[in-house]
């Protein structure tokens, strides 16, 4: 991206002032090292988002952004239905609810090193992965309205998961405002055996251990020591959130022209948040929400069982669950008034600060807990959001490293076979059912995510709590 | 007019793949353009044609009809359980009518790269080029 069409408002923020049919400026958060790598895509995404009816504050970029759909990837942009705000199918993506879990698992890397290959190959047989598994659960009509409406609760009641894992998600597990009857018997059908199931592309299952803790006082709070091995998931709503994107895209694009908005691009296709359109998408997603908390809950049930089996005094203790493909309603301080915004957040993570009250009650004091998934070869973070944040994105942060080279580009350069056995040299191991899959998410096609999460924590978005690195990885 | 042979390639997008279909016809190019789809999960070569499942779709604007079709059929593929190696298309007056050859997904034989999310309108383009051959494109999200 051409640093001279930016205003560089400090080392971490820069902002493009509205021009054009813009309402509100573009604000780039990130160095000046990530800007200059961004594709101008990025640029022109986030400046046609500031276009939009109803946009508060500013459309803002993460230090991770990319060329997305319509929205940048690792963008965030707040909407007042008060005035004429929109809610767009693109500003959530296709994976309704993708995110991250992380599990404590109250072991340490040693107790785990003796026994990687059989738990790896415990999760692998376990958790289906990639396209064409199914999982062992079929729902029918009745079931799957009530995992629509029920989320991360549902699964819970269906025998998934232990009570105390509800308070360490997003929402409580349970989004309300769900409408099954807004999700198409088509949505319906393509999850009907998916639930459970990991998906494929970015998504995976990590065995990781803590190489670094940066603040040891939110990490006590998180209850993270150095050592320590965690479990992350990184999936979303399957069949039902793509299918959900995929038609109301299309209505949205189908009927923009109606709602009288003039659209820069038809990808960021869009209906009033108040409009009948708005309102049944609003109900569909929230229920993809749902769909994706129900299932990285029971992915959650069938680790435990595989951790059980392989190390029986595992005890997998849920963290935090936060979802990065999402809109919610939010109140958030605009000129002095609190107001309701629809804040969209494509491929980035809420951060809410210290003493939030939407924060479980034993992190509140140290901030929301915001999951970093890097690649596979590389490591993750655990940061924690931050009070500024508040000001400076409504309270969000970065979500990945995003990529750095094209699935093409990559499969040029790396065979799946030998990346396998390198990171197994290195003592990761991946279980994967495709080794071309594997070569398309090689480490090296994505950016450096330590980058990122400094960027995040120097722009105030949330701070780094600690460093996470793969032991084991179960790839789609 | 000179017209080239029928044939599909991928471009890049950062995050995810682009795919294109070129082709004599408007029909061919969208046969093109989803055998470029198959071709993101898996070698075209691994896949039998051996079930014929059949689609329809309707749509006067070609861009949106092209993202109907693969979207038709990354919904075929996903509750079916299926993999499509081989596509025949017409299109008259804005429907879409079409026939799709494949097999059911076997993890092990075709060692399937990704599943796709979905077609996406992102760098999406159905156009006749000079040449008189057309032109069927856009980004699927995997």
């Amino acid at each position: 991206m051409d640093l001279n069409q930016l205003e560089k408002l400090n080392d971490t923020t820069w902002q493009v002032n509205p021009h054009g049919a813009m309402h509100v400026p573009a604000v780039f958060y990130a160095s000046e090292s990530l800007v200059k790598n961004m594709d101008e895509k990025v640029y022109e995404q986030a400046c046609n988002v500031a276009m939009l009816p109803g946009i508060v504050g500013a459309s803002y970029a993460m230090p991770d952004a990319h060329w997305g759909y319509g929205f940048p990837i690792g963008g965030v942009a707040a909407f007042d239905p008060a005035q004429g705000g929109v809610i767009s199918a693109g500003g959530v993506g296709f994976d309704i609810s993708c995110g991250v879990r992380t599990l404590l698992t109250g072991l340490t890397r040693q107790q785990v090193e003796d026994v990687k290959t059989q738990l790896a190959d415990a999760l692998y047989h376990t958790i289906p992965a990639g396209l064409g598994s199914t999982g062992s659960i079929s729902l029918n009509d009745k079931a799957m309205d009530d995992m629509l409406t029920g989320g991360a609760r549902w699964a819970l009641e269906r025998g998934w998961g232990q009570p105390e894992d509800l308070d360490r998600i997003e929402e409580n597990g349970c989004m309300l405002g769900a409408h099954p009857d807004a999700v198409s018997a088509q949505a319906k059908k393509r999850q009907k055996k998916e639930m459970g199931t990991l998906g494929s592309g970015n998504h995976y299952l990590e065995v990781q251990h803590v190489t670094e803790v940066y603040d040891e006082k939110i990490a006590d709070v998180f209850g993270i020591r150095g050592g320590d091995v965690v479990l992350s998931i990184h999936c979303g709503s399957r069949g039902l959130g793509h299918q959900i994107g995929t038609e109301f895209l299309k209505q949205m694009v189908a009927s923009t022209r109606d709602y009288g908005i003039a659209l820069p691009d038809r990808e960021l296709a869009c209906a009033p948040i108040d409009s009948p359109l708005g309102q049944r998408y609003l109900g569909a997603m929230r229920a993809g929400i749902n769909c994706a908390l129900a299932n990285r809950q029971i992915i959650t049930h069938l680790a435990r069982e595989a951790f059980s089996r392989v190390l029986p005094d595992a005890d997998l203790k849920l963290l935090y669950d936060v979802s990065h493909n999402t809109c919610k309603e939010e109140e958030h301080e605009v000129n002095g008034q609190m107001k309701k915004l629809f804040v969209h957040r494509k491929g980035a993570t809420r951060a809410f600060g210290p003493g939030h009250p939407d924060i479980p009650e034993a992190l509140r004091t140290a901030g929301q807990p915001v999951l970093i998934g890097g690649s596979m070869g590389t490591g993750s973070f655990i940061l924690a959001g931050m009070a500024e944040s508040e000001q400076r994105a409504w309270s969000s942060a970065c979500h990945g490293a995003g990529r750095a080279m094209s699935r093409r580009a990559a499969t040029r350069q790396w065979h799946g076979r030998q990346l396998v056995d390198e990171l197994a040299a290195r003592g990761i191991l991946i279980r994967s059912p495709s080794m071309r899959g594997v070569a398309e998410e090689a480490p090296g096609a994505y950016k450096d995510v330590t980058d990122v999460v400094d960027a995040a924590a120097a722009a105030g978005l949330a701070r780094k709590v600690a460093r996470v690195e793969p032991m084991v990885c179960v790839k789609g | 007019m000179t017209q080239s042979a029928a044939y599909w390639e991928h471009f890049d997008h950062e995050a995810d793949i682009g795919v294109r279909g070129v082709g004599p016809t408007l029909a061919q190019a969208f046969e093109q353009a989803a055998l470029a789809m198959s071709a993101v999960i898996t070698p075209l070569e691994n896949i039998d044609t051996r079930q014929a499942i059949t689609i329809e779709c309707t749509g006067d604007d070609p861009e949106v009809l092209l993202v109907d079709w693969l979207n038709a059929l990354v919904y075929e593929m996903a509750t079916r359980n299926m993999l499509f190696g081989r596509y025949a298309v017409q299109i008259e007056s804005g429907t879409l009518t079409a026939t799709a050859w494949g097999e059911p997904v076997d993890v092990q034989k075709h060692q399937p790269a990704v599943e796709i999310k979905g077609a996406t309108y992102t760098a999406l383009r159905v156009t006749k080029t000079g040449d008189g051959s057309w032109i069927a494109e856009t980004v699927v999200d995997v």
